[in-house]
Parts: C-alpha cells; sequence; structure tokens
C-alpha cells in the first residue's frame, strides 16, 4: 500500500463508527421528523401508509401561537436572569484564593451531577400548597392560605433558573480563569469605575464563554418539557409539552412530529447565530460538563 | 491592590443557598413522619422501609445498570475513535464528522427523543429495552468523543514522531503512547457517559416500550402519582451515592495532579 492510500485507510476506520452510527441514529431520525409530519395518523398510534397535509393544516390550532411565544419568552427570560446571576459568580470564583475556589467549583459541581428529576422535584416539594415555602409566606403574612405559588408559569421560570444555573457559571468560569485581571486594575488606574471597569473589560474578555453559556441555557430552555409538565399548569404549557401529550397521550406521532418541525426552526435560529459567532473564536462552543 | 466589591461574593454565596435548600429539606423530609412536609411530624424510617420492599423499584434499577454498562462500553469506544480521527485528519471528511458528533450536544433531548421514536417506529422496530440502549450509545458517542478531544488537544503530537522515527509502527504508537496519554480523557468520557444515561429521562422516556422501565422513568411516574414522601427517601439515597461518588472522583483527580503537572 502506498503511504496515501495507507493514510485514508487508516482515516477512514477510525471515522467509520462514529461516522455511520450518527447518520442512522442521529441524522436520519432528525430527517424522518419532516417525513412523518406528511404522513396519515394510524388510530392505533402508529403511522398509516400514503401522504397527507392534514397534519400540517392542524397546526394552525389557534392555541399554538401563545404556547410558541410563551416558549421563546420563558427561555428569554430565563437565559437573561441566568446569565445576569452567573457573572458576577464567575468573575468571584476566578478570582478566590485556591482552597475556596476549589470549594465553591465542587459545590456547583454537585448539583450538576445530581438527578435532574430530583432537583424538580425537590422544588415541587417546596413549592406544594402544604409545603415549606407557602407556610413561611403565610405566617410573615406575605401571602393569602389560598395563594398557589405551585402551577404558574413563575414556577416554572423559577425552577428553569435553578436548574440551568450551573451550566452557565461552569463556562463562565472556564473563561473567567484565563482572564488576565490586572487589565481591571489597569483600567481602575486610567481613571474607570469599578462597574465601568467590570462591564468595558471583563465581560468582553469572557466574551466566548459568555456565548457557550447563553447557548447552554437557552436551547434546552426551548426544549423544556419536564419542568413545566412537573410545576407548571395548563396555563404554562411550552411546545415540549405538546410535543409530549401528541406522543403519549393522543397517540398521533405526526402531528407530533410537525410539532418537532416548528420547535426545529424556533431553536435553529439562535444556533446558527452562535455557531457563526464561535467560528471567528478558536474552536467551538465546549460542552460545559468539559469542564468538570 | 485595589478593594474589590463585595457584591459578587455575597451573591455567590446566596446562590449556592439557594442550589441546596430544596435539596436539604427534601433529605429532611425523608425522616418526617408527616406526609406532606409543610410541619414536621417526627422522625421516622417508614418511608425507606416501604421504598426497599417496593419490587418495581429494584426491576427499574436493575434496567438502568443494564442500560448504562451497555451504553457506556460501547460510546466509550465509538466516541474514543471519533476523537482521535477528528484529532489526527483534516478536510471535508472530517468537517462533516465534526458536525455529526458536535451536534447532538445542542439538540434539545426532546427533538433526540421524539425523532428516534419516530425512526423505531416508521422501520417497526419494538420499543424495549434494546432500542433505549441504542438511543444511549447515540447522545453519548458526542459527551465521550469531547472528553477524550479535549485531552488530545493537549497532546504532544512530537511524541508519536519520534516513536515512528525510532521504528515504531502505528500500532505501537497508538497502544503504547497514544491509548495511555489520552487515557484520563476516555475515563472521564466513560464517566460521564455513565453519570449521562443513569440520570436520563426524557430520551428514555420516548424510546421505551412496556417492561424497560428505567430508574428515572420509574421517578417520573412516582412524581406524577404523588406519592411524595417515598421519592424523598429515595431521592435521598440517590444523592449520597452522588454525593461520595464525586467526592472519591476529586480525591482520585486530585491525587493524580502532581504528576500530570
Amino acid at each position: 500500500m502506498t503511504p496515501k492510500r495507507r493514510r485514508l485507510w487508516g482515516e477512514c476506520s477510525l471515522t467509520a463508527p462514529s461516522m455511520l452510527w450518527l447518520l442512522v441514529f442521529f441524522l436520519l431520525p432528525t430527517l424522518i421528523i419532516l417525513a412523518i409530519a406528511l404522513k396519515p395518523a394510524d388510530p392505533s398510534g402508529g403511522i398509516a401508509d400514503g401522504w397527507t397535509w392534514h397534519t400540517l393544516f392542524s397546526l394552525r390550532n389557534p392555541n399554538y401561537p401563545e404556547i410558541i411565544f410563551r416558549t421563546v419568552w420563558l427561555s428569554a427570560v430565563t437565559t437573561t436572569i441566568t446569565l445576569a446571576v452567573a457573572i458576577p459568580i464567575s468573575y468571584y470564583i476566578a478570582r478566590c484564593k485556591p482552597w475556596k475556589r476549589d470549594l465553591v467549583l465542587f459545590l456547583t459541581i454537585i448539583p450538576f451531577w445530581t438527578s435532574f428529576l430530583i432537583r424538580i422535584f425537590a422544588w415541587k416539594a417546596v413549592l406544594h400548597p402544604d409545603g415549606i415555602l407557602k407556610s413561611i409566606l403565610v405566617f410573615c403574612h406575605l401571602a393569602s392560605p389560598d395563594t398557589l405559588l405551585l402551577y404558574r408559569p413563575e414556577a416554572v421560570l423559577l425552577v428553569m433558573v435553578y436548574t440551568e444555573l450551573p451550566f452557565a457559571i461552569l463556562p463562565l468560569y472556564a473563561a473567567a480563569e484565563k482572564f488576565d485581571f490586572s487589565l481591571i486594575e489597569a483600567a481602575m488606574d486610567l481613571g474607570a469605575g469599578r462597574l465601568r471597569a467590570f462591564f468595558s473589560v471583563f465581560i468582553p474578555g469572557v466574551y466566548n464563554g459568555l456565548l457557550s453559556a447563553c447557548l447552554m441555557v437557552l436551547i434546552p430552555s426551548i426544549g423544556s418539557y419536564v419542568i413545566p409538565d412537573v410545576v407548571g399548569g395548563i396555563g404554562s404549557q411550552m411546545i415540549g409539552n405538546v410535543i409530549a401529550q401528541r406522543t403519549f397521550v393522543d397517540r398521533n406521532l405526526p402531528a407530533a412530529s410537525a410539532l418537532a418541525a416548528v420547535l426545529t426552526l424556533v431553536m435553529i435560529i439562535p444556533l446558527i447565530y452562535f455557531l457563526r459567532g464561535k467560528k471567528t473564536a478558536d474552536s467551538g462552543p465546549t460542552p460545559a460538563k468539559e469542564v468538570v | 491592590m485595589i478593594k474589590q466589591s463585595k457584591l459578587p461574593g455575597m451573591l455567590t454565596w446566596a446562590t449556592l443557598l439557594f442550589f441546596y435548600l430544596p435539596i436539604i429539606l427534601l433529605v429532611i423530609n425523608s425522616f418526617n413522619a408527616s406526609r406532606t412536609g409543610g410541619s414536621w411530624g417526627g422522625f421516622t424510617l417508614k418511608w425507606y422501609e416501604q421504598l426497599f420492599s417496593a419490587r418495581e423499584i429494584w426491576h427499574a434499577l436493575r434496567n438502568t445498570l443494564v442500560v448504562a454498562v451497555i451504553a457506556t462500553a460501547a460510546s466509550t469506544i465509538i466516541g474514543t475513535t471519533a476523537a482521535i480521527a477528528l484529532h489526527r485528519y483534516r478536510g471535508r471528511i472530517q468537517n462533516a464528522h465534526y458536525f455529526l458528533v458536535y451536534t447532538p450536544l445542542v439538540v434539545p433531548e426532546i427533538l433526540l427523543g421524539i425523532s428516534m421514536l419516530l425512526f423505531f417506529v416508521a422501520l417497526k422496530v419494538n420499543l424495549g429495552l434494546t432500542t433505549v440502549i441504542l438511543a444511549h450509545i447515540t447522545f453519548c458517542i458526542s459527551y465521550v468523543a469531547m472528553a477524550v478531544l479535549s485531552r488530545l488537544q493537549d497532546f504532544d503530537v512530537t511524541i508519536i514522531e519520534a516513536a515512528r522515527d525510532l521504528g515504531a509502527n502505528s500500532w505501537t504508537t497508538t497502544w503504547s503512547i497514544l491509548i495511555p496519554v489520552i487515557f484520563p480523557g476516555i475515563m472521564a468520557g466513560a464517566l460521564l457517559a455513565f453519570t449521562l444515561s443513569i440520570d436520563d429521562f426524557v430520551i428514555s422516556f420516548f424510546v421505551a416500550g412496556p417492561g424497560s422501565t428505567t430508574l428515572p422513568i420509574h421517578i417520573y411516574s412516582m412524581i406524577k402519582r404523588g406519592s411524595m414522601p417515598l421519592i424523598n427517601a429515595l431521592s435521598t439515597i440517590l444523592l449520597a451515592i452522588t454525593f461520595l461518588a464525586i467526592l472519591a472522583y476529586q480525591i482520585i483527580s486530585r491525587h493524580n495532579r502532581p504528576q500530570e503537572d
């Protein structure tokens, strides 16, 4: 074998397993979403033969615009709050003494590795009508006994921020750790105020970490399903809930796949924007878990 | 040195409190004899007793471990070869390869779940433990590949060239140099895959069939059915395991660090 052919053979044998696997089990299923949206539903929960436009027309459901708007709105607010909290935290961790930094990172990582369902359930227990938070609020006369803390959009927002915060802190910390803090001192020596130095020097300095964190929070938020399902009510349904409802309750897979196509469209806009923003930087956004 | 603002520090500790308060309350309530948890009804272990006698939980745990072990083994191998290919070669094939490996990381779980469900239904595959395992391997490959890739990026390629110059063939360089050097990355990737597989609910829920209930699916149905004290007890056990595992991992990795540096 010539060296060139040997190299090609080596590349193929190393690339083929993952490439073929992901083509079959990731790309093909993703493309199937579009095809199945054009198929008629089978009453027993399967997919019938033939083609139809019927399912796509069902997307004109008058409830959908509101649900899509709510999905985008809740995700955007979650991302904003999460980043607003995570940026000062990453700044603090990066400037800490090493022992304190290890402690704070350790305490941030634990919820990160803890079961997602358990963390959501813990909040359901806190917000429950017989739960502790309501007892305290009623005791302090901050809420009347018939206030409902659970099953409303604010509860969904709170729990989304709670579950997404570690995902924002870790990539931001990874960026802040590489930031040269003497630049802030230099800016202040040159007369910048503390806030000015923070916003004009630190924020641009961790820009790539900020983009990663934004992506890590926004995309899963848009696809949220468990949180609104467990702590939200009918008034806080998101696209993910409707997909699950069509799949498990109505057993109408074509309708579920039409909605999944809508979700893909909603999600792809920020995704392309972020990936283009990142291209100018060194490499793709690092998954936050890698930091661990 | 300029005096620092106290605000970020206060915010950090307040956030940590926010992280842990619900979890601490959950642990306390798992010993609470009162069913609802709004008030203290005395200390009890009865929820733990009920938990250990629930047969479905043990069945679900067994399913979860079977899925996690197989998915971790397969995705660690496939993910590692993917990372080596991405690191070693450049060009159009690898660009497409990188796109395929990277995209599953940013696609919401619900889309991965529904697309794989539709795929299996379209092919008339019966849903069960096999479909759950196939789905888990798929999403774990990307995480393993990224963990190994980040390790490879610190790897000094000239060592391989030096070995080649000294007469080593590619088999020897791979098994005697490359794999030992990136081994911590492979282990980190495998650990990540194992944890993600054990914890995954959304994707499993979509592709699971009758009899393939995993622990997260079971917990979800418990949350829905509303047997709250039992979930408190189960969660406390899982939290304790997670905490010990992370602590062990931190101690081991700290122990190894001075040798690496």
